[in-house]
């Protein structure tokens, strides 16, 4: 990017979750479901003292795209990095489940889901992981009539259980910013020892699953800068090319040849990964 | 890190035999077994998890859900809906759910351990779409993401009674560290919060299981106790087929998931947009 460019430049990742949404509808068509004014509290979060917010974290904006009838779920990394807790999780399933219930009605609603958060909240631990599995529900239901758009853009990526539902989406785009993965570094660090994964070595997780690295290995769609314009661009482009014949999450027979070719003997690296599902997974 | 899973036999390799007569598996999968049987006099498919100490990856020789375990799930129920496709009746999926957690490691994050558990649930949410009814049967550990990829999609739940079931988010350890507290602090917080608890009677108290069973004989069950479980695989089976309904809604009905419900009908009301 040029000076000129990077100067008028309309950083995508720096907007809050409302502010995407905006900047993704048409001019004019945002509408907030379920907003703060409903002052949707976690009741969670409050019995134990901890912050709260009224949306909590979750913006529902129904709206058009391209013309299209829309629904954007967007999610505020800003707020307890981006969990999903009850009321949350709820909004996002709540708001899938009658975008399928549109479409079982003839109306082709749309939805995009803008991912940025750690996956479950836990401080809501079970009913956290249970609306993510109503989400991912709602995904498929969903991705049967109209494609599901995921967006990561950071700078908080997608984890946990929410990777999973990233993983369930029609079409994914992420950033470079943005980091795409189940098991955050912190967690592996705890889980597996600093030899497995450093969670101080910032190279090595964008290495592995930064946006670059994700679209290069076929587990993300498009790569693009953080400008807001690209951002629309390339989702209207995605969101046109329809419901496809067979989603990436359908593919076990391509990953299951691809990952009989990894030697799992040795630590994993970036280019290894590339290189077998540029290939298997053409 | 220890392992602490091998002192006790898996209680989900020990459930899946029972159940199915210890019928031969389908494939020749180390980690994943899918048994065709009989459930309520029709064929049906049970799958399960299970401890595989020499897998090739590292970190999943527990009983963890790998890259490659996630994609063998979807395969078999892949499999099954392909059996079915032009049949009237689809057969029954059965989870036996005793799933540690997702496998932790570098091999896993680089290949996208995600995408395989996204294969695996969505398979299962395909199914359960399609007209298999899916039932999910935890008899030991329903972690975090492992629990997602593997039984969390069912149209019904069941869990046993047992000090050894436990469903969660994510291990203490680490759920002490992301969370900044110490694992007793965590520990007695999960007591008052219903759904921070461990335990499988908190879990209850959500709302999201159809039945807990209370087996007599947990390390060694009876004939009583799998006929008890098989009894209640047939009752959700016949109460699955009783409903129209191919959602997840029927888990939201439970004392703790007012939020849940609110939400949905905050939605619902606002959707339309009444100025347009």
């Amino acid at each position: 990017m040029s000076i000129d460019k990077l100067l008028q430049r309309d950083s995508f990742i720096e907007r809050g979750a409302r502010s995407r949404a905006h900047a993704l509808l048409d001019p004019g068509s945002f509408r907030e479901l379920a907003g703060p004014f409903e002052r949707l509290y976690s009741p969670w979060l409050a019995m134990q003292k901890l912050v709260t917010q009224a949306d909590d974290g979750v913006v529902v904006a129904k709206g058009r795209l391209d013309g299209q009838p829309t629904v954007v779920l967007a999610i505020e990394g800003a707020f307890q990095g981006g969990s999903m807790g009850e009321i949350g999780g709820a909004k996002i399933a709540g708001a899938l489940e009658l975008a399928a219930r549109d479409n079982r009605k003839g109306v082709p609603t749309q939805a995009v889901i803008l991912f940025e958060t750690g996956g479950v909240r836990l401080q809501e631990a079970n009913l956290g992981l249970a609306a993510i599995a109503e989400i991912q529900s709602a995904i498929v239901d969903l991705r049967r009539y109209r494609p599901v758009v995921g967006v990561s853009a950071g700078t908080v990526g997608c984890y946990g259980g929410m990777s999973i539902a990233a993983g369930l989406c029609t079409y994914l785009v992420l950033t470079r910013e943005a980091r795409l993965g189940l098991n955050g570094p912190q967690v592996i660090e705890q889980e597996a020892g600093v030899a497995e994964f450093d969670a101080r070595q910032r190279s090595l997780i964008w290495g592995l699953t930064g946006g670059e690295q994700r679209v290069a290995s076929r587990l993300a769609d498009a790569c693009v800068a953080d400008d807001s314009l690209e951002v629309r661009s390339t989702v209207i482009a995605l969101l046109a090319r329809g419901v496809p014949p067979v989603h990436r999450s359908e593919r076990a027979a391509d990953f299951l040849a691809c990952l009989d070719q990894v030697d799992a003997a040795t630590q994993a690296t970036a280019a290894d990964a590339r290189a077998i599902y540029a290939k298997g997974l053409e | 890190m220890m392992d602490t899973n091998t002192k006790q036999p898996a209680r989900g390799a020990m459930w899946l035999r029972l159940l199915t007569g210890g019928a031969r598996p389908a494939h020749d999968w180390a980690s994943v077994q899918a048994v065709d049987a009989i459930l309520a006099g029709q064929p049906a498919r049970y799958i399960a998890v299970v401890p595989d100490p020499d897998n090739r990856f590292p970190r999943v020789r527990n009983g963890e859900v790998g890259l490659v375990e996630g994609w063998q799930l979807a395969r078999a129920v892949q499999e099954v809906m392909a059996l079915d496709r032009d049949a009237a009746l689809k057969r029954p999926i059965v989870a036996v759910i005793d799933v540690p957690s997702q496998a932790y490691g570098r091999r896993e994050e680089a290949y996208g351990i995600h995408q395989a558990l996204a294969g695996a649930a969505g398979a299962y949410a395909q199914a359960r779409l399609a007209g298999h009814p899916v039932i999910g049967l935890v008899v030991g550990q329903a972690m975090s993401g492992a629990f997602l990829a593997h039984g969390y999609q069912a149209n019904r739940l069941i869990a046993l009674d047992d000090p050894a079931v436990q469903v969660h988010a994510m291990g203490k350890a680490s759920a002490a560290r992301v969370t900044l507290r110490s694992v007793e602090a965590l520990e007695k917080l999960a007591a008052s919060v219903p759904p921070m608890a461990y335990d499988i009677k908190s879990f209850a108290s959500l709302g999201i299981l159809w039945k807990v069973l209370e087996p007599t004989n947990l390390a060694l069950p009876d004939e009583q106790d799998i006929a008890l479980v098989h009894g209640a695989l047939e009752a959700a089976l016949a109460d699955i087929l009783a409903d129209p309904g191919r959602d997840l809604s029927g888990r939201l009905q439970g004392r703790h998931r007012q939020a849940s419900r609110r939400v949905r009908e905050l939605l619902d009301m606002e959707w339309e947009d009444k100025q347009a």
